[in-house]
């Protein structure tokens, strides 16, 4: 199958370093601390951060930092899975622990970050039900209080494929906006972007499709200010010089992420201020 | 990685050292796709806040937003900053470094979203949003979540729990003496979980965690009311929380830690009760009140309060006495029903009045 047309464009019409559509909202959830929504092309998660607040488990108090937990990684799909679930173990323990690099958690001792996501795939036709899951997400946070929250949703044309590393960049970057809304303090913001080879291509941001054609995929989280890497995955081989390829696209898409993160970010300070007067 | 492998792949390479930084990213707001309708509704999008607007309503507001802002002098100023933004000052002269700042490679930079203040050599970021950093000395209202030996755990929307300690509170006889085991028994007679207590921040213990102490009449157990979440940073420090509205009948407790009273009023009594004959006569008097019922005119001006507070805190605007008054007043005069106050409409004109009252006081000042 062509991924790249001869022309140079892509199955979706976006040229080979294109990234999808960016967007993002603060504050959505109005129970948590702090909360944002992500949205690249299709993939759209919730990030919802609660605390610092007392642990709620004592035995896990750590004396001189925050104790940052994640809930299960949860998707829109419909199907109940096991506890041990490796993939959305392994995705909550990456999220956590590229958070956890960025936060500076000796400043909140004996306290509790907990992150929870909510992942969608979904087309714009498909805004409602989004808004009905940010309405559960809402309620089922409230009620399990950070606890593993799942959100079934009742339509079936949510896939359950979607859990790709779109969304696992997706969700770095809500949480980093979800973080800063909540006031806890961070080194740098994270930002996290895709990139694949295919037909012989570097591509950016790899959609659905592209993504499961099962060709190389590496994910990058950096924190742009630092100039340092926190997150570097890759799940086929690749050779060393086609992977600096790669891996340079994926950062220059971090940093455009951190650009439009920060013109959010500061929009909403801005408008914080202003609104509260003297 | 060199330009060259770009260029066999069939790209235009403009500089061949580098990557080319060939990226496009869109936002909503510049795509040509995107309708006006969008652009709108991502420029005067409100923070947390669905509104059903139409067409005029979301016109106004946004004329309220905008005289709101250039009314601001902070957020004109370029003294708003977002993580890992530096932070510019003279190095030469000596700073000191407060707090949501920190050092990197030599530079002063900030660790959360806020505003720089400037206090003589201290440079430090207030942060927007975040959860309640207590003061000594700053009235609180919380909830208890647990009854412990010698203490209550109080919930106050810090990092922790913090914690009342028997012997830090008024017995409710009224009477200086030590606490036997006696007085820790009865404990749940004074406070149970899920009470909600008003305290006053006493100290910090060394190891971080915080004490809260209630010695005097006007502290203790709120009955008879509603209590109230909001962002602690739209409290703003005053000389006074606890007010009481007088043409209503009802306390106010404003507590930093963005946990607002409004309650039913409660005449404090006597800090020292001598006589023991005339305490227990007080006791029953306070008993009887206890059991008859709140009426329905109070309840209704509870929530009317209540509603005005939410509708302040949702458009981001500081919670203060005057602007609750003032917004109670426009709801009750305009006659709009309790419930109406939380619709799109009522939002609108708060939001006008709030930007009318703030361009009459800055030309005042002027």
């Amino acid at each position: 199958m062509d991924y790249v047309s001869p022309e140079g464009l892509r199955l979706d019409g976006r040229r080979p370093m294109e990234m999808r559509q960016l967007r993002a909202e603060i504050g959505t959830v109005a129970k948590a601390n702090g909360s944002a929504v992500f949205e690249m092309g299709n993939t759209k998660v919730i990030a919802a951060v609660y605390g610092p607040r007392e642990v709620q488990n004592r035995s896990q108090q750590i004396n001189d930092q925050a104790l940052v937990i994640m809930a299960n990684f949860s998707t829109g799909d419909r199907m109940r899975k096991p506890k041990g679930d490796r993939r959305s173990t392994e995705i909550s323990l990456v999220i956590r622990q590229t958070m956890e690099a960025c936060i500076l958690t000796h400043l909140m001792p004996r306290s509790q970050i907990g992150l929870c996501f909510n992942s969608i795939f979904t087309k714009k036709k498909h805004y409602t039900i989004f808004k009905e899951l940010i309405d559960l997400c809402a309620l089922s946070c409230l009620l399990a209080s950070s606890f593993p929250i799942s959100v079934y949703s009742r339509k079936r044309n949510i896939s359950i494929l979607n859990v790709s590393a779109g969304t696992r960049s997706a969700c770095i970057n809500a949480a980093t906006l979800a973080l800063a809304d909540a006031g806890i303090p961070m080194r740098d913001i994270v930002t996290s972007c895709s990139a694949g080879y295919l037909n012989s291509t570097p591509l950016l941001d790899l959609n659905y499709i592209e993504d499961s054609a099962g060709g190389p995929d590496v994910t990058v989280g950096i924190l742009p200010k630092l100039d340092k890497v926190t997150l570097l995955q890759m799940d086929a081989k690749l050779p060393v010089d086609i992977f600096e390829n790669v891996m340079g696209l994926a950062i220059e898409g971090c940093k455009a992420i951190a650009n439009y993160i920060r013109e959010v970010l500061l929009e909403n300070t801005k408008q914080l201020e202003y609104r509260r007067g003297l | 990685m060199g330009g060259n492998s770009f260029e066999a792949l069939g790209f235009r390479v403009s500089s061949s050292s580098s990557l080319p930084f060939f990226l496009f990213y869109r936002k909503s707001l510049s795509t040509p796709k995107s309708s006006l309708c969008q652009v709108a509704d991502n420029k005067d999008k409100m923070r947390g806040l669905k509104l059903p607007l139409n067409q005029t309503q979301r016109v106004r507001l946004q004329r309220a937003f905008e005289k709101l802002q250039s009314l601001s002098a902070k957020a004109n100023s370029d003294a708003s900053v977002t993580v890992a933004d530096t932070i510019p000052v003279n190095y030469e002269d000596a700073f000191l470094k407060g707090h949501g700042t920190t050092d990197l490679n030599g530079e002063l930079v900030a660790t959360v979203c806020g505003v720089v203040e400037r206090v003589n050599k201290l440079v430090y970021v207030r942060a927007l949003r975040a959860r309640y950093k207590p003061e000594v000395g700053d009235v609180v209202v919380g909830r208890v979540v647990e009854v412990a030996q010698k203490r209550w755990r109080l919930e106050i929307n810090f990092s922790q729990d913090a914690v009342l300690m028997l012997s830090s509170m008024n017995m409710p006889d009224g009477i200086q003496r030590r606490r036997t085991a006696l007085d820790e028994l009865n404990m749940r007679s004074i406070f149970e979980e899920n009470d909600i207590v008003c305290a006053e921040v006493r100290n910090f213990q060394h190891d971080g965690s915080l004490q809260l102490q209630a010695r005097s009449q006007k502290y203790g157990k709120l009955e008879k009311g509603q209590l109230l979440i909001i962002d602690p940073y739209l409290v703003k420090k005053g000389k006074q929380h606890f007010h009481h509205l007088e043409q209503f009948g009802i306390d106010l407790i404003l507590g930093r830690n963005g946990y607002i009273w409004i309650g039913e009023h409660v005449e404090a009594r006597d800090s020292m009760v001598i006589d023991q004959a005339k305490s227990m006569e007080q006791s029953t008097v306070v008993e009887g009140i206890n059991q008859a019922y709140t009426p329905l005119e109070m309840r209704q001006t509870i929530c009317r309060i209540a509603n005005a507070i939410r509708v302040l805190t949702s458009l981001g605007f500081n919670v203060d006495l005057n602007l609750i008054m003032e917004t109670v007043e426009l709801s009750s005069s305009l006659k709009i029903d309790i419930h109406d106050m939380l619709g799109s409409e009522f939002h609108v004109l708060v939001a006008e009045m709030e930007a009318e009252r703030r361009s009459l006081t800055t030309k005042r000042k002027r």
